[in-house]
Order: structure tokens, then sequence, then C-alpha cells
């Protein structure tokens, strides 16, 4: 779960530390207002977007004077922000944070990760701040120096000075930027993180300030993380992935118009490919869980059909615990509930398959009942291409 | 493969009075495992299913000799359940519980190295379907009816897709002799190398199939592994080629993060190893059989 970057620096400030005196706005009077409170003679007006690479969008106005805030307020509120990792429909930006401008002597870089490969929260810092990570690692890759932490002991005091080190600080900086990290590292660590990212850490006057923050949390730890929870933002979702995750179910919204409903995320994925690989583009991803109780395949029908571009619709139900006649009697009791009229492949496969397909052929003989998986992905890509053509005619 | 599980293994059911743990029990213990008891906080010397029921594993292990354990916990309790069983001397554990928090399980895994690898217990999952020796025994939540006692080994993150796997083979007379799932969380118990080192050693495995997703180093790790250390076929399929970076499809772990994340990364790394490529997730049954008929002719 993404957060935005004011919620990530409430986070740091809890652990102590430096940010940028800021404020969140709502409007640009209030961006106005918040200018005059914070004082000075110039500020950044940042459009709060689950998305790095905001500047590069236009996210992020440096302003002069309090009508450039609120100019600038004006400017981006309720807009879609289009970054390199929003894709093409952008994040609507419905807040805004007004901050202090800060003199830079210099931009460092810091990230903390779980590092798959290793099993363990991985701290990198680099002195070539301000790129992204992926920049540094391509142009810079000697400046970018980690530590991997013991989860046993948690991060020790010589590893954040090795990093400080690294980074060429020297004095009192040295301490500053212990203490720094480590503070980054305890609130990875006390919030469950998944992703802590300062770019730029910026050293300024003697000081380090974390001018920019983005943090992300692992969803499997959420229910001991009641705070961060709150933080989510469903604005900043791609509103079919909230109506189905409101809903108890795994969901992912893709571009094609071949919406659907597998159980088992790895069958899910793989039905996706096929469907690909036939020639069509599937509209979503959606991992209906264990049960495909009548009460679940209808509520993924909604999800799926929350999606207009959905013309066909795939089902493909592997019924290991539960048995085929099961879930086509659920297939076609959802159905109706939903009052479904799209074209509907359904394969089946596992305990009692014959069954199952009588059922169908019985109660939905207009459902197009598949044996495989290829067929099955052949089958609505090949319904899909009909309506096409009929709507091109 | 008897190296991990046979008919006579001793199996512990760790939340074996829940609803999901009751109704899997009963599962296995009908495909011919041999449960000996289950493992429940506070209803020590209660009986249930007909199977004696302690409330630490200590106390099950001293009783009933258990060597195995399959954990159906909730996730906030699971990692604790996991590392009872690595301290009570179980040598095998499969979790199946899904939505362990990460950072419990880099402590699950910091803490099971306290123990030396003689004596370190080998874990499975968690968010995985569980393992199953065709014909003899069975620690998970699969269809047991769709596996064929045979030759070929699998190797899984996703349930589902070891299923679909196991039923196309099936369906050409070609059977299975473990199916093991390694679940589909960004930190995992054993993974696939570590599973390929045991086929290695099994004389009742020919070939084995391995099924990974998008997400992660451990296919390219073992592929690459394999290339030097393993005698045998391996057949590798990549689920995700139609995936989008950055986001999760479905499991923890599936997501395309860094470099060499991607199906097709994978996929072009496994075949440059010199393995076998399953092409698509309908062709596991055909791939394999001409694999099979491949070797022998040359045998």
């Amino acid at each position: 779960m993404d957060i935005h970057e004011f919620q990530a620096k409430e986070l740091l400030a809890t652990h102590g530390l430096k940010l940028p005196r800021g404020g969140i706005a709502y409007s640009p009077e209030q961006a106005r207002y918040r200018a005059s409170e914070i004082g000075g003679n110039a500020w950044v007006v940042k459009a709060q977007i689950h998305s790095g690479a905001r500047g590069k969008a236009g996210g992020i106005i440096l302003c002069r004077s309090e009508e450039d805030v609120e100019a600038a307020a004006d400017k981006l509120m309720g807009r879609r922000l289009v970054t390199n990792q929003t894709g093409p429909k952008g994040n609507l930006v419905n807040r805004l944070y007004i901050e202090e401008t800060v003199q830079i002597d210099r931009e460092l870089y810091l990230g903390i990760v779980l590092d798959r490969k290793a099993e363990r929260i991985k701290v990198m810092a680099s002195a070539s701040g301000g790129m992204e990570v992926e920049e540094i690692a391509e142009k810079e890759p000697d400046s970018l120096i980690q530590i991997t932490v013991d989860p046993g002991a948690g991060m020790q005091k010589f590893q954040a000075r090795e990093l400080a080190f690294g980074l060429g600080l020297d004095g009192s900086m040295v301490t500053k930027a212990t203490d720094t990290l480590l503070a980054c590292y305890r609130v990875f660590r006390d919030f469950d993180a998944t992703m802590l990212e300062i770019n730029p850490l910026v050293v300024s006057k003697g000081e380090l300030i974390a001018l920019d923050c983005k943090m992300s949390f692992d969803e499997n730890a959420l229910f001991r993380r009641p705070d961060i929870s709150e933080m989510r933002d469903k604005s900043q979702e791609d509103p079919r992935e909230t109506f189905a995750s409101d809903r108890g179910l795994s969901y992912v919204g893709l571009d094609g118009e071949i919406g659907c409903i597998i159980n088992g995320a790895g069958l899910a994925m793989a039905t996706l490919d096929m469907i690909k690989l036939s020639g069509g583009e599937p509209a979503n991803f959606l991992d209906i869980g264990g049960g495909a109780s009548p009460e679940r395949v209808a509520k993924s029908f909604r999800a799926v059909l929350q999606d207009k571009n959905v013309k066909v619709i795939l089902v493909n139900i592997f019924a290991g615990i539960n048995r085929c006649d099961w879930v086509a009697e659920g297939v076609v009791k959802a159905r109706e509930e939903v009052g479904l009229e799209l074209p509907l492949v359904v394969r089946l496969s596992g305990t009692k398959v014959e069954e199952g397909k009588k059922i169908l052929a019985e109660k939905a003989p207009d459902v197009l009942v598949a044996d495989t998986l290829a067929e099955a992905a052949e089958m609505a890509v090949a319904e899909w291409k009909k309506l096409g053509q009929s709507a091109a005619a | 493969m008897a190296i991990l599980l046979t008919k006579d293994t001793k199996v512990l059911v760790q939340g074996i009075t829940g609803r999901i743990g009751s109704f899997h029990a009963e599962e296995m213990k009908a495909y011919g495992t041999n449960v000996v008891g289950g493992v429940t906080p506070g209803k020590g010397g209660t009986t249930h299913l007909g199977l004696p029921v302690f409330s630490t594993v200590k106390g099950a292990v001293a009783e009933t000799g258990a060597e195995a354990s399959i954990v159906f916990v909730p996730p906030p309790f699971a990692a604790d359940s996991i590392m009872e069983a690595a301290d009570s001397g179980i040598k095998t554990c499969v979790c199946i519980t899904d939505g362990i928090p990460a950072q419990d399980m880099m402590r699950v895994k910091r803490y099971m190295r306290r123990y030396k690898a003689e004596n370190r217990m080998m874990l499975m999952g968690p968010n995985c379907a569980g393992m199953i020796t065709a014909g003899q025994a069975m620690m998970g939540i699969m269809p047991g009816s769709i596996y064929k006692p045979g030759r070929i080994g699998i190797i899984a993150r996703s349930g589902t897709l070891s299923y679909e796997a196991a039923s196309q083979m099936q369906a050409r007379g070609i059977g299975v002799s473990t199916s093991v799932g390694i679940g589909g969380d960004p930190i995992n118990g054993s993974s696939f190398r570590d599973l390929l080192e045991l086929f290695e050693q099994d004389d009742e495995t020919d070939a084995v199939v391995m099924i990974g997703e998008i997400g992660g180093p451990q296919e390219v790790d073992a592929a690459r592994w394999a290339q030097d250390n393993f005698s045998k076929p391996l057949l590798a399929y990549i689920a995700g080629l139609s995936a989008p970076k950055g986001k999760r499809m479905g499991h923890a772990g599936a997501i395309v993060a860094g470099e060499g994340e991607s199906a097709q990364e994978k996929v072009d790394i496994i075949r440059s190893c010199g393995h076998h490529i399953i092409p698509h997730p309908s062709a596991f049954g055909e791939t394999v059989a001409d694999l099979l008929s491949k070797m022998k002719q040359a045998a």
C-alpha cells in the first residue's frame, strides 16, 4: 500500500527526522494561507499523488510570492497528473503540500527495501541524490553503498557509520547522518514498510533534511498497523480495483476487453498469458480465491462488470476441494442474479467435471464450455473478435 | 519423494481445531496420511476428529513422535507457530497460511538458522498448497485424486497451477512422484533450488517440472544452479508474461520490482541455462510427454 509524501513525512517526524516546515492544502486559498503561515519568501507547491517523478511531470512548482503559491495551487488542484509511473490516465491531485524552500549544499539518496534475495532489510545510500535510483544504479553504480540488517539484532550504529562515511560526510555530520539512518530504519521496521525512499536527503547548513519521501507498506501487516490503514487514499487507486478489494477479491485492472474470473493467483496469471497468446487482451486479473461459492462468483461478476470495456467473460475454475457440479450451479445462479448478458466462456476442471458440464448444458445452454485452458482462451478470443467485427459492420 | 514424506511419516496439524484445520486434517487422513495428532494452545488433553490434541508442539512430539507438521494458524500467529515447530524437533513443516507479514517471515528464517544444517527444519510455504507424495500421503490442501503415482516431480509457487500441471499429466497417463508447493510470498521457506537438491537425490524421480512466476530471484537461481548440479531434465513454466510492471498479481510476492524479475527475462535466462521451457500453461502434459518419449528413444 502506498501513501502520500506528506503522510510519509509525518511518520518520519515521529522518529525525530528533520523536515522542511510545511502544511497541507485542499484549495488555492488554503495554499496561500499555508505559505503565509510558514513565512519566508519562497515556497514549493507539491501535488500529492501516489507516484514519484512528480517534478518532471510539472507537479512540483517553485513560487516566489504568496500570489504565485495561490496560482500554482489553482493550476494543480483537480488535475490528473501523468508521470512515468502513473500510466496514461494519471492520478488525481486533490491535496497539495506547501513547503518552505531549503538551501541545498549536497543532495544524497537514501533507500530502504525488503531484499528478497538476502531475505533481510537492505539500506542503500548514494552521494548522487536527486536522480532516480534506477538512474544512479546505471550511471553511478559505484556510488551506491548498501548494508543488510540482521533481523535478530536490528541495524547497528557501525552500519549507519559505514554508510555515512561512504557518503563522504565528516565531522558532526557523521553523527547526524548515523542518527538519521537509524531513525529511518526504525520507521521502516516499526510500521512494516516494504519501501522507504528519501530522495533527496539534503545537507543544508550543517543539517540533514528529508526533502522528499516515498513509502510503501506490507498489506499483510496492516492488521497490526491501524494508523497506516487509515492513510489509504482510494482516490489514487484504479476504481475497479477499489471496488474489488473492498469486497475481498484480488483484482488488477488491465486494458483489454476480456473479463477474467479465475481461482488461484498463478492460474489467473497463466490464463491471462493464454488469452494474450491467443490474440486477445485481458481486461483484468481476478483471483476468486478458494470456495468459488455462488456468492463469490456473483461478487466477481459484479467486479468484472465495473469495467465498462468488458465484452466477454472467461471463467476458469479448478475445482479441487469443491466440486465442478457445485461451481457450475454457482455460475448459473450468479449469472441470473447479476443479470449477465455478455458472452460467457466457462472452463471447469477437477472433480465431477462431467456433472458440472451437464448442469451448464441444461440450465445455461448458451454458455460456451471449454475443456482445456487453451480452448477456453481461444473461445473467449473468438467471441471477442466476432463482437468487434459486428460492431465494425 | 520418500525423502520428504511417505505414508509412514508422522504428521501433526497445528491449528487442528479450527474450521480449515479440521477440514483438511480429515482430507489428509482420507488420502492415507499418518496424522498422529494436533496442536491448539489451551486445548491440550482433548480429542478432536479422533486425534489427541496438545497445547504445545513439544508436548505433541514427545507423546506421538511426530516428525512433520502442517500449519493452519491465522496470519497474526503463524510465524510463531512455525518457530515453535522448528524448536520442537519437527523435521518438515508445511505452512498453508496466506497473509503472514514479510517481516515476520524474515524473523522465522533468521530463527531457523539457530539450528545446525542437519537439525534444521525444512519449511514449505507459507501461502502454499502443501506437498503430496502421490499414492502415499499428503500434507496440504490439494485434491489428491488428480495425482497419478509416477516419476515426475513438481515444484510450484502456485497451488492451482500445480493442479493444472498434475491433471494435464494424468490425462496423458503420466504420473507424479512428489509435488511440492513453495508458496507465493516474497520471503518463503524452501526455494526451488532447495527442492531441486532433494529431487536430484530422489531415485523415484526422473524429471522435474518447475512452475514459477514473476517477482523475486528464485527461479533464476535454481536454473543457474541446476546447469551444473542437476542431472535430470528440468522443465520450467513461468506465469505472468502479460503482467504489468509494479503491479502485485494476487500473490504477495508476484510483483515485477526490478531487473530480471519479469516472466520474459526469467524464461530467457532459464532457456539460456539449457533447460526445457513449457511455452504456455496448456502445454504441461504435452511438453512432459514429448520429453519422456525422447528419453525412451535415447535409452
